[in-house]
């Protein structure tokens, strides 16, 4: 158990030094950018404690808003993907989730990649349409909101490969 | 009594839930109206610390450009400094009262945004340096935005690049001024709003801070016409794109205008609105 909260903590302070210092930093053409912090929220034990989980999304987010001069934007999108994590389990990978032992970074299965898609896709259009809080922008919004899913799918997928623990 | 403990129990999960977005949402609300600073800025310790650690690494790859930059300012200003002996160029003292040498600081982006509607740039210097917020931000070659947060050590500028950002600025041959605001799409170029029709304007014409502002002295350059429409609600109205002389992407040094006079004119007018 022990062990589980410091891995947690690892990760919590290595994707958000990986967020700020490499990815906030890199964005093709001012409308891709990726977000794989939110990997801390994906990798999160599923049998973990619920609230610990909301209140460190909501650290999290609002560590990233401090960077990134967002007011409160990353912290609303992550807490409410934190909150509706468990009904994106039920959804890809049937109704008795909790007595499997899901592991998430382990080769890419077709109800891994639906649980990906589902958390990231609700974090970017909370993230992108509260950050332009405007409707002038609306196809402006889901362009990038499409792309960047598609980017941070990608680079979450990527470093689950490269953090993936040992094979035993 | 024991019901409410066992509800609060068994739903603490949603309540904290609820709670923590109510705070979140309350917190971008907040910072998406205007006329009041953020809480959540990147004008403390934290940020502005790590941004100055990866800014004094990065910084080394701008050198020469850096260099260039202040080589071609030089080289402006010493023209200006040799004809202002005989030609008739003098720079108008008028426009130049209360920006007198003491007045500038200089501050370095130690971060910048720009790939989002709302962008913010993080300098190196804040209240210890004399800076307050409202104050204007320029740098060589035009504007670049207005001080919005201020901590001891560092402050977050309100970028051109904003839509929350409204200027004013006006035609440099002809004085019809209008509101400089961004229209979210381009990185190069901002939007002047409400030039009146009469103004003749062409391709190529410079835009430059307008005498309205108290934030900005006149005369300071923004960019070129690149475009002239006219938007089809306001009939008697040209919307102007102006391709702005900096690139936003890419600043280094910057200079913070500290006008004595804009205290001083602030007050005036908001003790006009009282007494209305």
């Amino acid at each position: 158990m022990n062990s589980t909260v410091l891995v947690n903590i690892f990760r919590f302070v290595l994707l958000l030094a990986l967020q700020i210092l490499v990815f906030n930093n890199m964005n093709f053409e001012g409308y891709v950018s990726a977000f794989p912090y939110i990997l801390f929220i994906i990798l999160y034990p599923v049998n973990g404690n619920k609230s610990s989980l909301l209140v460190a999304s909501f650290f999290l987010g609002l560590i990233m808003d401090l960077f990134c001069n967002s007011g409160g934007v990353h912290a609303t999108a992550c807490v409410l993907l934190a909150y509706l994590r468990p009904y994106f389990f039920k959804f890809s990978f049937g109704l008795s989730y909790e007595y499997q032992t899901i592991r998430l970074n382990d080769v890419l299965t077709p109800e891994r990649f639906t649980f990906i898609l589902l958390a990231v896709a609700t974090h970017h259009i909370v993230l992108f349409f509260l950050e332009s809080f405007q409707i002038t922008f609306f196809f402006d919004v889901l362009l990038r909101t499409l792309l960047s899913t598609v980017f941070t799918i990608l680079t979450c997928i990527i470093l689950i490969y490269l953090i993936k623990p040992n094979k035993r | 009594m024991q019901q409410i403990f066992s509800f609060i129990i068994r739903n603490s999960n949603r309540l904290l839930f609820l709670l923590l977005l109510g705070i979140a949402l309350s917190l971008t609300i907040q910072s998406h109206s205007f006329h009041r600073s953020k809480i959540i800025s990147s004008a403390n310790f934290l940020s502005g610390g790590v941004y100055e650690r990866i800014n004094s690494f990065e910084e080394y790859l701008h050198l020469k450009e850096q260099n260039d930059e202040l080589a071609r300012e030089n080289a402006n200003l010493k023209s200006l400094l040799f004809k202002t002996k005989d030609s008739a160029e003098i720079p108008n003292l008028d426009s130049l009262k209360g920006v007198l040498p003491k007045d500038i600081v200089v501050s370095k982006v130690i971060h910048n945004s720009y790939n989002v509607y709302e962008n913010y740039l993080t300098l190196n210097s804040g209240a210890k340096s004399g800076i307050k917020p409202d104050m204007g931000v320029i740098n060589s070659l035009g504007i670049v935005g207005i001080i919005d947060n201020v901590s001891a050590n560092y402050s977050t500028v309100i970028s051109i690049l904003n839509i929350k950002s409204k200027i004013n600025a006006k035609i440099k041959h002809s004085d019809h001024f209008g509101t400089l605001s961004w229209d979210g799409k381009n990185t190069g170029f901002v939007q002047l709003t409400d030039v009146p029709r009469l103004a003749s304007i062409k391709k190529g014409d410079t835009i430059v801070t307008g005498g309205q502002s108290v934030i900005f002295p006149e005369n300071i350059g923004i960019g070129t016409i690149d475009k002239i429409f006219i938007p089809s609600d306001k009939n008697h109205y040209y919307t102007i794109n102006v391709k702005l002389f900096n690139d936003m992407t890419n600043l280094g040094h910057v200079y913070i205008i500290k006008s004595e006079n804009s205290e001083e004119i602030r007050n005036l007018e908001n003790q006009d609105k009282k007494d209305e």
